[in-house]
């Protein structure tokens, strides 16, 4: 019996999901909001030795509107914790977020009252790399799990 | 007629720059009012990185605020790292092993060719040559592979124990420091045929962002960006410290005190630091090597079992092979790079695991409000930090917790005169003049 177009996602709209998933993935432009350490490994990741740019992530946009992932990279203060909630919420969607290195995650061995203890308490975050600062291999494999996660999901169409 | 001839008012606007701007690397804000395109004035706002370096050092033993100092300037972590434990051993009396003295010499110099490459890639970059970043970026993973060999880790490193480093350097160290020595002098040479005659990046840097020498007197900026603006100061030369005073090198300095003396400046450097790299290799003593080893090798869990079993009367004298992040700390190597001081210094893995004279020195330093305890008092001591001088000024009370840990950054006072290398150019001269600044916004804010 033939599904009707209204119980669910028929054969044409989930291969075009399937296709725009891919093709997403491999299209990701960051936005890397650098603060501290990380952001040193992230520079050792994005440049020619270990090359971003065979993740298809290669270009970094410095404007949010242009941008769909929002790198955090390193430690977020109290005082910057405002500037990084509006750079968020001047994304367009679809837009993911990883937080780079463990400050990011759970703030890290700064437990103390100047740090945000993890940027999940002030937006969603999709992948977590761990590490003080994690390698670029880590960054790397944190790269790939989004993209994973990016082909996966359900698309905005 | 009237309204033709009245003079029209100018008004002038006022725009924010940061703290989240690609070409602040680093977060600080800056607010400039600009007349036209022309900067008249401009305030920095700091604090955006406060992490609370000094409360964190002061609720940690003196050990464990070892890895605190490593994130303040992240770029060039080992010179901080030395700073801070060099502080502490100079409130507890203590003298290195001279193979440590030089340990800590070569691997200071490798972190300021570190710092130097990134920021003179960072700035080349936003002016326009990525070519330059890349390059210097491909430069400093070959010595940030020297580190990680010798320290186990890339970038925070936390090295340096306080009497020693933690570990001896790894075998055919000396093999693999030269090969990378000669690729980044390589890549020097090949970046400084890419810019220092290139007419675009002259243009951009020439005479933009002068620091002149009273303003660098009066502000007390001190570092790479003094030094281009022609005060020969450097702490390595003025106040000598590991063994700076027996090592050969020269200080470079700059006439107009403007980017691109700045940039050269640290190219320069550069070229200095490998030749101190260079001379500590060649010069380095071994230090003493225990040689009473009988050589056979041991498992550290093998030494362990044995000395369950009471086996413990041969124990000393056995050369041990620990796990990989030991390496380096078995006893012929403890010896060479920490000092003979029960009172700072961890026993080697054979003395703890072999007999109750070293368990009980472990425990004791290692056990809660036990530790380190240096004697009551304050101190001061500066190194020569990539951007300027570093200083500690440590207070004791005589217990296990530091009582202050205060840090001179040098970054601090070049933010104070910043705007008198802003002030009066134009708006795109923000960017390269902030870049060879190399604000660190680590020991910033701190």
């Amino acid at each position: 019996m033939a599904t009707a177009p209204s119980e669910g996602p028929g054969f044409f709209t989930s291969k075009l999901e399937r296709v725009i998933g891919w093709a997403r993935k491999y299209s990701i432009f960051q936005y890397p909001f650098v603060t501290a350490c990380c952001g040193m490994e992230y520079m050792a990741t994005a440049a020619s030795h270990y090359d971003v740019d065979r993740f298809g992530a290669g270009l970094p946009r410095f404007s949010p509107r242009q941008a769909d992932v929002l790198f955090v990279v390193g430690t977020i203060s109290h005082k910057i914790a405002p500037v990084l909630y509006r750079v968020y919420e001047q994304m367009c969607e679809p837009k993911w977020v990883v937080a780079f290195g463990v400050c990011t995650c759970t703030g890290g061995f700064y437990d103390n009252y100047a740090t945000v203890q993890g940027i999940d308490t002030i937006i969603p975050v999709d992948v977590y790399i761990p590490g003080c600062p994690p390698r670029p291999e880590a960054v790397l494999d944190g790269l790939m799990k989004l993209q994973a996660k990016i082909e996966n999901q359900k698309q905005l169409l | 007629m009237e309204a033709a001839t009245a003079t029209r008012e100018t008004r002038s606007m006022l725009v924010n720059i940061g703290p989240s701007h690609p070409a602040m690397h680093g977060v600080i804000r800056l607010v400039t009012e600009l007349e036209g395109e022309t900067v008249i004035r401009t305030e920095a706002e700091i604090g955006y990185l406060h992490r609370a370096f000094e409360k964190s050092c002061e609720n940690s033993t003196w050990t464990q605020a070892i890895p605190y100092p490593d994130r303040l300037n992240y770029v060039s972590p080992l010179i901080n790292n030395f700073g801070y434990c060099a502080a502490v051993e100079k409130l507890l009396g203590i003298e290195t092993t001279e193979r440590c003295k030089y340990i800590r010499v070569l691997m200071s110099e490798i972190s300021r060719i570190t710092d130097h490459l990134t920021c003179i890639g960072a700035s080349a970059m936003e002016v326009g040559a990525m070519t330059a970043f890349l390059y210097f970026i491909k430069a400093r993973e070959f010595l940030y592979e020297i580190v990680e060999e010798v320290t186990g880790a890339r970038l925070t490193i936390s090295y340096r124990r306080i009497g020693g480093v933690k570990a001896d350097l790894p075998e055919g160290f000396a093999q693999k420091l030269e090969t990378a020595l000669l690729k980044v002098e390589k890549e020097l040479y090949e970046v400084d045929k890419l810019l220092t005659r290139n007419r675009i990046f002259v243009d951009r840097m020439r005479d933009v962002g002068v620091l002149t020498r009273e303003d660098a007197l009066g502000y007390s900026i001190t570092g790479p960006m003094a030094r281009a603006s022609g005060i020969d100061y450097d702490v390595r030369k003025a106040f000598p410290y590991f063994v700076y005073d027996r090592t050969e090198f020269d200080v470079p300095l700059g006439e107009r005190g403007d980017n691109y003396d700045r940039y050269l400046v640290r190219m320069e450097e550069m070229r200095q630091s490998i030749r101190i790299i260079r001379q500590a290799m060649r010069d380095m003593p071994g230090g003493p090597i225990n040689v009473d080893s009988s050589g056979k090798v041991v498992e550290s869990f093998e030494l362990v079992d044995q000395a369950k079993m009471g086996k413990t009367s041969g124990l000393v004298n056995i050369v041990t092979t620990v796990e990989p992040t030991l390496d380096g700390s078995q006893r012929p190597f403890h010896d060479r790079v920490m000092p003979d001081e029960k009172r700072v210094v961890l026993p080697p893995k054979e003395d703890t695991y072999g007999n109750i004279e070293g368990l009980m020195n472990h425990f004791k330093l290692i056990m809660d409000s036990h530790g380190i305890r240096p004697p009551k008092g304050d101190t001061y001591f500066a190194v020569e930090g990539a951007n300027g001088e570093l200083g500690f000024y440590i207070v004791s009370d005589g217990k296990d917790r530091p009582y202050r840990v205060r840090v001179r950054p040098p970054c601090f006072f070049a933010m104070a005169g910043l705007h008198k290398m802003l002030e009066g150019y134009m708006v795109p001269d923000i960017v390269p003049t902030f870049g060879s600044i190399n604000m660190i916004a680590g020991e910033l804010d701190r």
